[in-house]
């Protein structure tokens, strides 16, 4: 994949017509399919569906599909993008598994309307680092045991991400108060605020 | 949840236009309260105007201190020099609230119309009056239920059988209500200003309404008043957790002091009733008395006056007054 690439998805998010740079896009563009496939989200299929066609920039991708206006950020990029990633811990805004940055900043997916998306530059933890090139945090979380089970650990690393770079890691205390809006059941916190340190103390990541 | 029509606004006036009477019609912004409570099944709007687009977002000077934008954000409201510098309080308590994550979501428009945390408004199989309405005649899950978060002032009018025991859970509505703040709202009337201590509302026999804004109004900003004297100010807030977690009892104060006197306070509480609590008599009384602890205490018993507590929540009548004179001690220092 080339940071350019353009997805079509169908409406069962099973499989991406896609598949080419932007350089080709408009002349091997797919139309998105209008039909809803009924495995499509939990309800019944409603034939008044108010969906519509939209284009999300996620990860420097570009994804135009056709989606509910009912369809948060987080299961829209799980169920029909093959971004899981972003974990689905709560749903409600009060554990932060699916932290994701929003034109830079970091946000709650779960509470997130995809429609309302449209035109903002979304990162996941798909798009923060890659296997061969971790993110610094990525590095130091697993040098300072930052994570036992690992479901948390998208959202903690996109909100440690997020934080190094507003820069509220003065103290460990400042650094707790400010990850607070993301839970980790292992109580792997002392190895989460080491590693922010750690990360910190080695210079800001670009 | 149930599915929606979704709409986007470009204007006010055509947000105005495009919710109509406002019947099953709502505003959405940041999205952080009303998304959560359409998953629960507690609101089910049939169509949602997005208005997060609109050019209302600004925070700037004004000749008597500042108004802020209805679409600016939490985060962006708590680290305004604007803010930061002349109404520190609010600044405080915007970052006593939620988590990074949703203030960056969420709006001050959204803030203030924030609905209550209430554990039984949010279980759709319990009995409420301010989900279900009045005419419902549901009646209350929480007056005797496990009412630990609830409210204990403010509950004077009325048979509680038929009324609202919930709190409102914001922490900048209680700096807002300290700050005598203005709140600029649009409808298809035109434009009107409704004052904080008028904005939010007793639940009385109307326990579906948290507020007096109309369905059809849009709140398009809010003013402050500079403080002729700031004196010191502090939000002091008192929950389950160290962070991240709604209020149990709340102080938002301002106190000036010359020569060991009181020369001007604020005091609004948060967590003990159906709006901030704030009382202007209490406040007059304390003018010219001198800044002690004991001044501090009459005031924080006259201020909870008529408390009454329930099963799980008595101790806020004693917390709430223990809380009152923290603060001030913190301010008076």
């Amino acid at each position: 994949m080339t940071d350019n690439d353009n997805y079509v998805v169908d409406g069962a998010g099973r499989r991406w017509f896609l598949k080419q740079s932007t350089a080709l896009a408009g002349t091997l563009l797919l139309p998105p399919l209008t039909t809803q496939a009924s495995t499509h989200p939990a309800a019944a299929p409603d034939t008044t569906t108010p969906a519509r066609s939209i284009t999300l920039r996620i990860n420097r991708k570009t994804y135009k599909l056709t989606a509910e206006p009912r369809e948060t950020l987080l299961d829209l990029m799980r169920d029909r993008l093959n971004l899981t990633g972003s974990k689905k811990g709560c749903d409600h805004g009060q554990c932060g598994a699916c932290t994701v940055h929003i034109d830079g900043r970091r946000a709650y997916s779960c509470l997130t309307l995809a429609v309302m998306q449209q035109g903002r530059d979304i990162t996941t933890i798909e798009g923060l680092g890659t296997e061969s090139a971790l993110h610094p945090l990525q590095a130091a979380f697993i040098e300072h045991d930052g994570f036992q089970c690992g479901f948390c650990t998208p959202g903690q690393l996109m909100a440690g991400a997020a934080l190094l770079k507003e820069g509220h890691t003065g103290s460990a205390d400042e650094i707790r108060e400010w990850m607070s809006g993301n839970i980790c059941r292992c109580g792997a916190y002392p190895g989460i605020v080491a590693a922010i340190q750690s990360v910190r103390k080695g210079g800001i990541p670009g | 949840m149930k599915n929606f029509q979704h709409t986007e606004a470009n204007q006010p006036a055509q947000a105005i236009q495009q919710i109509g009477a406002g019947a099953g019609t709502k505003f959405i912004a940041g999205g952080t309260n009303l998304v959560d409570l359409m998953k629960y099944g507690v609101e089910q709007p049939d169509a949602l105007v997005d208005i997060s687009r609109l050019a209302l977002a600004k925070i700037e000077k004004t000749a008597t201190g500042i108004r802020i934008g209805a679409l600016a954000l939490n985060s962006d409201m708590a680290e305004h020099p604007l803010v930061t510098g002349q109404f520190s309080l609010l600044s405080e308590a915007l970052l006593a609230g939620a988590s990074p994550q949703l203030r960056n979501m969420a709006t001050l428009g959204g803030n203030l119309m924030q609905r209550t945390r209430c554990n039984y408004f949010y279980d759709v199989s319990q009995p409420c009056n301010k989900r279900q309405g009045p005419t419902a005649q549901a009646g209350c899950g929480a007056l005797e239920g496990y009412n630990r978060i609830h409210a204990i002032l403010g509950l004077e009018s009325g048979d509680l059988n038929q009324s609202c025991i919930a709190t409102n859970p914001s922490d900048m509505n209680v700096a807002l209500a300290a700050l005598d703040a203005v709140v600029n709202v649009s409808g298809p009337a035109g434009q009107r200003t409704i004052p904080i201590r008028d904005f939010h509302r007793l639940a009385g026999t109307k326990p579906q309404l948290d507020t007096t804004l109309a369905p059809n109004e849009l709140i398009t900003s809010i003013d402050l008043t500079t403080p002729q004297r700031a004196g010191n100010s502090h939000y002091l807030k008192v929950r389950d957790r160290a962070s991240y977690a709604f209020a149990l009892v709340s102080v938002a104060t301002r106190l000036v002091v010359e020569n060991g006197r009181i020369q001007d306070v604020r005091l609004a509480l948060g967590g003990v009733a159906h709006k901030p609590w704030r009382l202007t008599t209490v406040e007059q009384q304390l003018i010219g008395k001198p800044a002690t602890e004991a001044s501090f205490r009459e005031a924080a018993r006259q201020l909870v006056a008529g408390a009454k507590g329930f099963e799980h929540n008595a101790f806020k009548i004693e917390l709430a007054q223990s809380a009152i004179v923290r603060a001030l001690q913190t301010v008076a220092a």
